[in-house]
């Protein structure tokens, strides 16, 4: 069945809602108007109140009300409207949630989801196309996803309900309506903690995850081309636990990586992969590891700004001749 | 207004004596608990942060009292009688104030933070006030599931300035659910007074903005904060929504066993200790015509031997191994889902 992005978000929430009556769902506006992009749509009719549970502007008790409830056994799902306003349910995230089995000396459980909006190039500036992942990315008793394309959407917000841990799952805004996928009918789950190949290669690879996997699959068709470069892509999905495994075996086989996030440069999620590289397959490379990021600014609103502080398909193909031609 | 409730409604049927004797027991055990604490971290077996809840022992008693199983209860750091009361074992407890392996969380967190679920008891962050949003949570899954079970959260009036609180407060007024919220107010948060923590007198009358009522109670006598948690609990189990009790109180100590709190007046420290909440019980149970002599003797005898077995047992117990500072951050791998009722 062919389905966007949103509406694989959508799909994953209806089946894992009547399969497990413990998942509910609550956030600002998710009932009666079924979410500020519709993730949520049909819910109320079909669920109620009390499943489905629109909350007055408080993010921090959205998160720590779905930790109460989770560690008495429900599932909660909880939406962040945007991924910018994770910041005001930070403590809740960071040190009630996950720290939560670890003080309890494992007696306990917190499986709540956490579903973020996140990402740019929608004219949403300042405080609506952040990319906060890398602020979750070192806590551990955390897992963080963030899907690239509509199958992973749902698999990943599958395995997210049923994991007994806190998950963030970072859902790219852009992505929203803009992709479409066949997806299989049925049930379905994409495992946390696995990295996808998107594309196989010899020549260099691309790592990358969420908004800038489609932007990296274009490069590497414009470089293969116009210039015969044969570059493989991995899809990392999984930010925590990163899925080492993967990483090397790429790095090994092709000697040259170039990782691309559309989060900031400077404490993204690219430097701990690119040091895990540099630690544990050196002596396969045959060139330095590249980071292509947002710069370190914020994401401003006028569009030669916000188009200068992403990174695009143009970048991508630039930063691959370079690092091939090295 | 919030309302004051002061003297016992002598119209309510009595206390059964057993109950009496018990709420007494309750209050010894913790006080001699603590000073057994406060001595060990003196003497360098108990380390990192001690926070003694010293004089305000009737509040978690007499909030405790009323609770059935299957209820559950949000301590702050202050309110270690909690576990005392709600049945968990002494031994663990002492063993988790030292760090080992048998303490509630396994030597991972420090002083109350490792909570014991089984006896209902959640163990909170250091981010005070944050544990309110959970309670409502907790509330929440027993609206959802028509478990006539309530949630307790206990904070001080110096967690009542945190957003946390008020995003709590608003929530569960909105929704009706059942959970109490405690304030115990001590008049300090750390050094600072209360005339720099808020304006108005009391925390209670916050309740009336988020929608349900709040009580004002002399923290420092068990009967008065006994009555009215009585009747708040069984209300809210009734599903007539949350409500707010207000303990005055005071806190004997320093902060944490660190601090001298040299920024309190001495004559103030004097004046609630006359005001402690054991004599003023004791002086109860005489009226009630007990004889106190002989049953504090029993009571001392009792709880003595309770916290010497407590510190004998965690004393015995190891301390975890290092390679399990990696273990229990994650829960295990799961088995492919089914279908969970």
């Amino acid at each position: 069945m062919e389905m966007t992005y949103v509406k694989a978000i959508n799909s994953a929430l209806f089946e894992e809602m009547r399969r497990d009556e413990n998942v509910f769902v609550m956030g600002e506006d998710v009932g009666e108007l079924g979410g500020a992009f519709k993730a949520t749509e049909g819910l109320l009719e079909e669920f109620g109140e009390e499943r489905v549970i629109d909350t007055p502007i408080s993010e921090s008790l959205i998160v720590g009300a779905g930790i109460g409830a989770a560690v008495l056994g429900m599932r909660p799902v909880l939406e962040m409207q945007f991924a910018d306003f994770i910041s005001c349910a930070f403590d809740q995230i960071v040190n009630s949630a996950a720290t939560l089995r670890y003080r309890h000396g494992g007696r306990a459980q917190c499986p709540i989801v956490v579903r973020a909006p996140s990402g740019a190039g929608i004219h949403g500036a300042l405080f609506h196309s952040q990319n906060p992942e890398a602020w979750f990315t070192r806590v551990p008793g955390l897992k963080v996803v963030a899907p690239a394309t509509a199958y992973d959407a749902k698999g990943l917000l599958k395995s997210a309900i049923r994991d007994n841990n806190p998950v963030i799952y970072f859902e790219h805004k852009r992505l929203y309506r803009s992709i479409k996928e066949d997806l299989p009918e049925g049930d379905f789950t994409v495992p946390i903690g696995a990295a996808e190949l998107r594309k196989e290669g010899a020549h260099l690879s691309v790592i990358t995850y969420g908004g800038t996997l489609a932007h990296s699959l274009d490069a590497a068709r414009i470089v293969e081309k116009e210039d015969g470069l044969s570059v493989e892509v991995l899809d990392l999905r999984t930010l925590l636990p990163l899925d080492r495994e993967a990483i090397l075996a790429t790095a090994r086989k092709t000697g040259k990586v170039l990782i691309v996030h559309e989060d900031r440069l400077t404490g993204g999620i690219g430097g701990e992969v690119a040091a895990i590289i540099s630690e544990f397959a050196f002596e396969y490379l045959d060139g330095p590891v590249r980071r292509l990021a947002a710069l370190d600014t914020h994401t401003a609103f006028s569009p030669p700004l916000e188009e200068a502080i992403l990174p695009g398909t143009n970048k991508i193909v630039d930063a691959i001749r370079s690092l091939a031609a090295y | 207004m919030a309302q004051a409730e002061g003297a016992r409604n002598l119209a309510e049927p009595a206390v059964r004596v057993e109950q009496e004797l018990q709420l007494y027991y309750w209050m010894k055990l913790i006080r001699a608990f603590e000073e057994r604490v406060s001595r060990l971290h003196r003497q360098n077996k108990i380390f990192g942060g001690v926070y003694s809840g010293a004089g305000q022992e009737a509040i978690v008693a007499g909030i405790c009292a009323p609770l059935n199983d299957g209820d559950i209860v949000f301590p702050l750091h202050r309110d270690l009688g909690v576990f005392l009361v709600r049945g968990a074992d002494p031994g663990r407890l002492m063993a988790q104030l030292m760090g080992k392996e048998t303490g509630f969380s396994r030597g991972k967190d420090s002083f109350l933070h490792g909570g014991d679920l089984e006896h209902g008891i959640f163990g909170s962050t250091s981010m005070l006030g944050s544990s309110l949003p959970i309670a409502v949570g907790a509330a929440l899954k027993f609206r959802i599931k028509r478990e006539k079970h309530v949630a307790v959260a206990f904070f001080g009036e110096g967690a009542s300035s945190r957003g946390d609180v008020h995003e709590a407060m608003n929530f569960a007024g909105v929704h009706k659910l059942p959970v109490l919220f405690v304030c115990e107010n001590n008049r300090y948060a750390y050094s600072t007074p209360l005339e720099k923590q808020m304006a108005i007198e009391d925390v209670a009358d916050r309740a009336e903005a988020y929608g349900f009522r709040g009580h004002v109670v002399s923290g420092n006598d068990l009967l008065a904060v006994l009555d009215v948690a009585e009747r708040v609990i069984a209300r809210i189990r009734n599903g007539e929504g949350p409500a707010l009790i207000e303990c005055k109180t005071y806190r004997y100590r320093g902060h944490s066993e660190h601090d001298a709190a040299l920024y309190r007046d001495q004559e103030e420290l004097i004046e609630w200790q006359s005001r402690d909440p054991i004599p003023r019980y004791e002086l109860f149970l005489e009226k009630k015509g007990h004889d106190v002599r002989r049953i504090r003797e029993q009571v001392d005898e009792r709880t003595r031997n309770v916290v010497q077995a407590a510190v004998e047992y965690a004393e015995r117990s190891p301390f975890p191994k290092p390679e399990e500072a990696m273990e229990d951050l994650l829960a295990p791998p799961q088995a492919a889902p089914t279908k969970s009722r």
